[in-house]
């Protein structure tokens, strides 16, 4: 009973929101790219690269925020990058986003020992502190969530609603969706597709790396090598899970969120290791459940025109 | 005044000269026929009108204005529109979103009502019959076929040019898209319609510009002309469009339907035999039962009601390759989906459907040296036309892939032909020839089911034809018994259609 209690208790819902934030921002980066037709498996290296970039620029800079600048930058980079692979060198897309990852890993743990000369660890830095909304925070019932949040959960829910929009409400998701499912559609429209392509690739990588510095300088204080661990793969996951709309991403990421956070939160009689395995476990579960009911979009992957 | 003018235009790509000084003059507000059989040039001579391809050498005139080296964004400003042969059309979108993508009204967020009532506008005053929120994964071919016209009239098109648009419709929505012509041209449109059917050339247009191996032919008025003449224009010698139809010598049966259920809410079950000697034509509108009726025979899909026979024994619970090892020929009707696998060698598609026969396979190794014996010698005697056996079967014209499928098909040793939309996008003549062909058979004594959305396939072709209709049968009589007015109302589901 004790157990079940700890379940629905507001730490359990802070510490999923917590969780659901890289996992948000990931999948809706994962989102725009697949809707412009471009299979991203190297959102787990973009997260990597934010997270290091995130360090090293506060590292440089001696500001939390600038940091978040670089990581963004950093991602963008990344996404520039496998864009142009996919793009203008029609590489394959998965071997380009596997090579991403694999650099990723490579490099970030090269420049660490560059710069801190430890192996696969950063110094201390400073990070991006928690906020307390005045005013709101004084709201019953909602007031815990406008007191002592880290900022980007206010970012993510504004990513979420403006993403939501531009893809469903404006010319750019509906000339994006259109690309997704029939470029030769798209084109015959006069619509410029390569530019769309780059645009949305590169604004993947862009949100990766933001969901990336959210590890390294706002949950923790430096970088550790591979510290992404699977969750640019549970992300991808997400966007798949949630119909390739930025607010079932969001939805989708909250749900690996909470399987992530029993284990944090609860204290069960069960070896640690299985409890660790709950979100992947999950994220297996539930994309054998939709994986042939949700249609993403159609030409994802191919650029063979 | 010409809304078209294309002089002396040639396009050579190597040594191929696709179109070789062809002349096209279009006037203003007619419906103008650009005939000719598959590889005669009109596409190249489309792509080059619509700024895609270059041309050459030649003048081009639209509107009366010369322009040279434009684009096709260029072409859409000068009111040109193209309603393409495979669609443009995004199945998750809802109608109006096709129509306005890359030129929504609004600034950055789309005025969806005023996008609405726009699209909506067009598709009333053209009598579409369109509910324009309505998701186009939901609509029937021809209903797609008027949102791809919609686009092109949305972006103020003038001069509408449609390519091949007739090959993917049902006889009613043929005549239905017909109307849309006579519509739009009303309205002062301009319609280039590029077409290979000779009887929709002659019942809608008002001049026709034939296409023979890259050149053009003299611009003739259509009311001066015949069938019979475009036909013999088009292939370039005379064509009898009359074959000779033996009667049939029926032996024992292939095939046997017994209380079939076809469509889950069909109201009553489908029971019928194809026996040796004959060939059974099923006509009807497509989507009534046909890929239903397919899909059993061939055990893609579980008989839930019902029993189905081969040569006698029930094969009801047969899986698919079990039902193949008693012998079935089967052209399936999405030749692209079932029939052939493009990337692959001729060669390598002759093994298809065969790699359980000893003769071609060993031990679990392919026989190479019988393959390619086997296969040079279907390709010889079904006349496929090829640089060789190794050449890959997607950059085969569609009359010689269909060919190559045929003589696999019935070069094993069956009894029964399952033959599936087999003319389906084909010229007039690989229609005639693979016609001949499917007669040959039945004079061998082979019993033939034909599935054909083509009328005049069952007319020509059939001994016994039955009518499908809402997944049922409607009729199954003689061909003599029908005329071609009462098997026009069965297929509308009308009973009485004696």
């Amino acid at each position: 009973m004790n157990n079940l209690m700890q379940l629905i208790s507001l730490n359990m819902v802070f510490t999923t929101l917590r969780l659901a934030i890289p996992l948000t921002l990931a999948s809706i980066g994962g989102v725009f790219c697949e809707r412009s037709g471009i299979v991203n498996l190297g959102i787990e290296g973009m997260m990597l690269f934010g997270a290091f970039g995130a360090v090293a620029g506060t590292y440089a800079t001696g500001s939390p925020w600038l940091g978040m600048l670089v990581a963004i930058l950093v991602g963008g980079l990344v996404g520039l990058l496998h864009a142009t692979l996919c793009v203008r060198f029609r590489t394959n897309q998965a071997v380009s986003g596997v090579g991403i990852n694999i650099f990723a890993s490579g490099l970030t743990v090269v420049l660490c020992r560059a710069i801190w000369s430890s192996d696969g660890i950063s110094g201390d830095v400073e990070q991006i502190p928690s906020v307390t909304v005045p005013l709101l925070n004084k709201i019953p019932l909602i007031g815990p969530f406008f007191t002592n949040q880290s900022p980007y959960l206010y970012f993510t829910v504004a990513i979420v609603a403006v993403s939501w929009f531009v893809m469903y409400r404006t010319k750019v998701g509906l000339r994006l969706r259109t690309i997704g499912d029939h470029p030769k559609a798209a084109a015959t429209a006069g619509i410029n597709v390569t530019r769309y392509r780059y645009a949305a690739v590169v604004l993947c990588g862009m949100l990766c790396g933001m969901a990336g510095s959210f590890l390294s300088i706002v949950q923790s204080n430096l970088f550790v090598k591979e510290m992404v661990a699977g969750r640019g793969y549970m992300a991808l996951a997400a966007t798949i899970f949630g119909g390739w709309n930025p607010l079932g991403s969001f939805l989708a990421s909250i749900l690996f969120a909470f399987a992530q956070a029993i284990r944090m939160n609860i204290s069960l009689n069960i070896p640690d290791q299985f409890l660790q395995m709950i979100p992947y476990l999950l994220t297996m579960l539930v994309l054998m459940g939709v994986g042939r009911k949700v249609k993403g979009p159609q030409a994802a992957g191919d650029i063979t025109d | 005044m010409l809304a078209v003018e294309m002089r002396g235009i040639t396009k050579r790509f190597g040594n191929f000269a696709a179109n070789d000084g062809i002349d096209l003059l279009v006037e203003k507000g007619e419906i103008h026929c650009l005939l000719g059989e598959n590889g005669a040039g009109k596409t190249t001579l489309m792509n080059i009108l619509f700024g895609l391809y270059r041309a050459d050498e030649g003048v081009l005139k639209i509107n009366g204005e010369s322009v040279t080296g434009h684009s096709a964004r260029k072409a859409f400003q000068m009111g040109l529109g193209m309603v393409h042969q495979h669609f443009m059309l995004v199945d998750a979108l809802t109608v109006w979103e096709n129509v306005v993508v890359g030129n929504e009204p609004g600034k950055f967020a789309i005025d969806r009502k005023d996008s609405i009532r726009r699209v909506q506008e067009i598709s009333d005053r053209y009598h579409f019959d369109l509910n324009v929120t309505e998701k186009v994964s939901e609509l029937s071919v021809g209903m797609k076929q008027r949102v791809e016209i919609l686009k092109t009239l949305y972006r103020g098109a003038e001069i509408i040019i449609f390519d091949e648009p007739t090959a993917v419709l049902s006889p009613p929505e043929v005549l239905q898209l017909l109307d849309i012509f006579r519509d739009m041209k009303k309205q002062g449109k301009t319609i280039i319609f590029i077409t290979h059917k000779l009887n929709e050339t002659k019942a809608v247009s008002d001049h026709v510009t034939v296409l023979r191996a890259g050149k053009s032919l003299e611009t003739v008025a259509t009311a001066d002309v015949t069938v019979d003449s475009l036909a013999s224009m088009m292939v370039g010698h005379d064509v009898s469009l009359e074959l000779q139809r033996e009667p049939s010598r029926p032996g024992e049966t292939v095939l046997e339907l017994k209380n079939v259920r076809l469509l889950p809410n069909a109201q009553s079950t489908v029971s019928m035999e194809i026996r040796e000697g004959e060939i059974v034509g099923i006509a009807g509108v497509e989507g009534n039962g046909q890929k239903q009726l397919e899909e059993l025979i061939l055990g893609f899909q579980k008989c839930r009601e019902g029993s189905i026979y081969m040569m006698g024994d029930d094969v009801t619970r047969w899986s698919t390759r079990k039902r193949c090892g008693k012998g079935i020929g089967y052209i399936p009707s999405d030749r692209h989906q079932r029939a052939i696998l493009p990337g692959f060698s001729i060669q390598d598609n002759y093994l298809l459907g065969n790699q359980f026969s000893p003769e071609y396979v060993k031990n679990g190794m392919i026989r190479r040296k019988f393959l390619h014996e086997r296969t040079l010698e279907l390709m010889k005697a079904y006349d496929v036309r090829a640089v060789d056996e190794k050449q890959s079967a997607g950059s085969l014209s569609g009359g010689n892939q269909q060919k190559m499928v045929l003589s696999r098909e019935v070069g094993k040793d069956t009894r029964f032909v399952l033959a599936c939309q087999p003319v389906r996008g084909l010229d007039i003549g690989a229609i005639r020839y693979i016609h001949e062909i499917l007669l040959d058979l039945k004079k061998k004594g082979k019993g033939i089911l034909l599935i054909s959305a083509e009328l005049t396939d069952i007319l020509q072709l059939s001994d016994r034809i039955a009518v499908l209709y809402k997944g049922e049968i409607l009729a199954m009589r003689k061909n003599e018994d029908y005329t071609t007015d009462s098997i026009g109302l069965l297929m509308a589901g009308q009973k009485g259609g004696q």
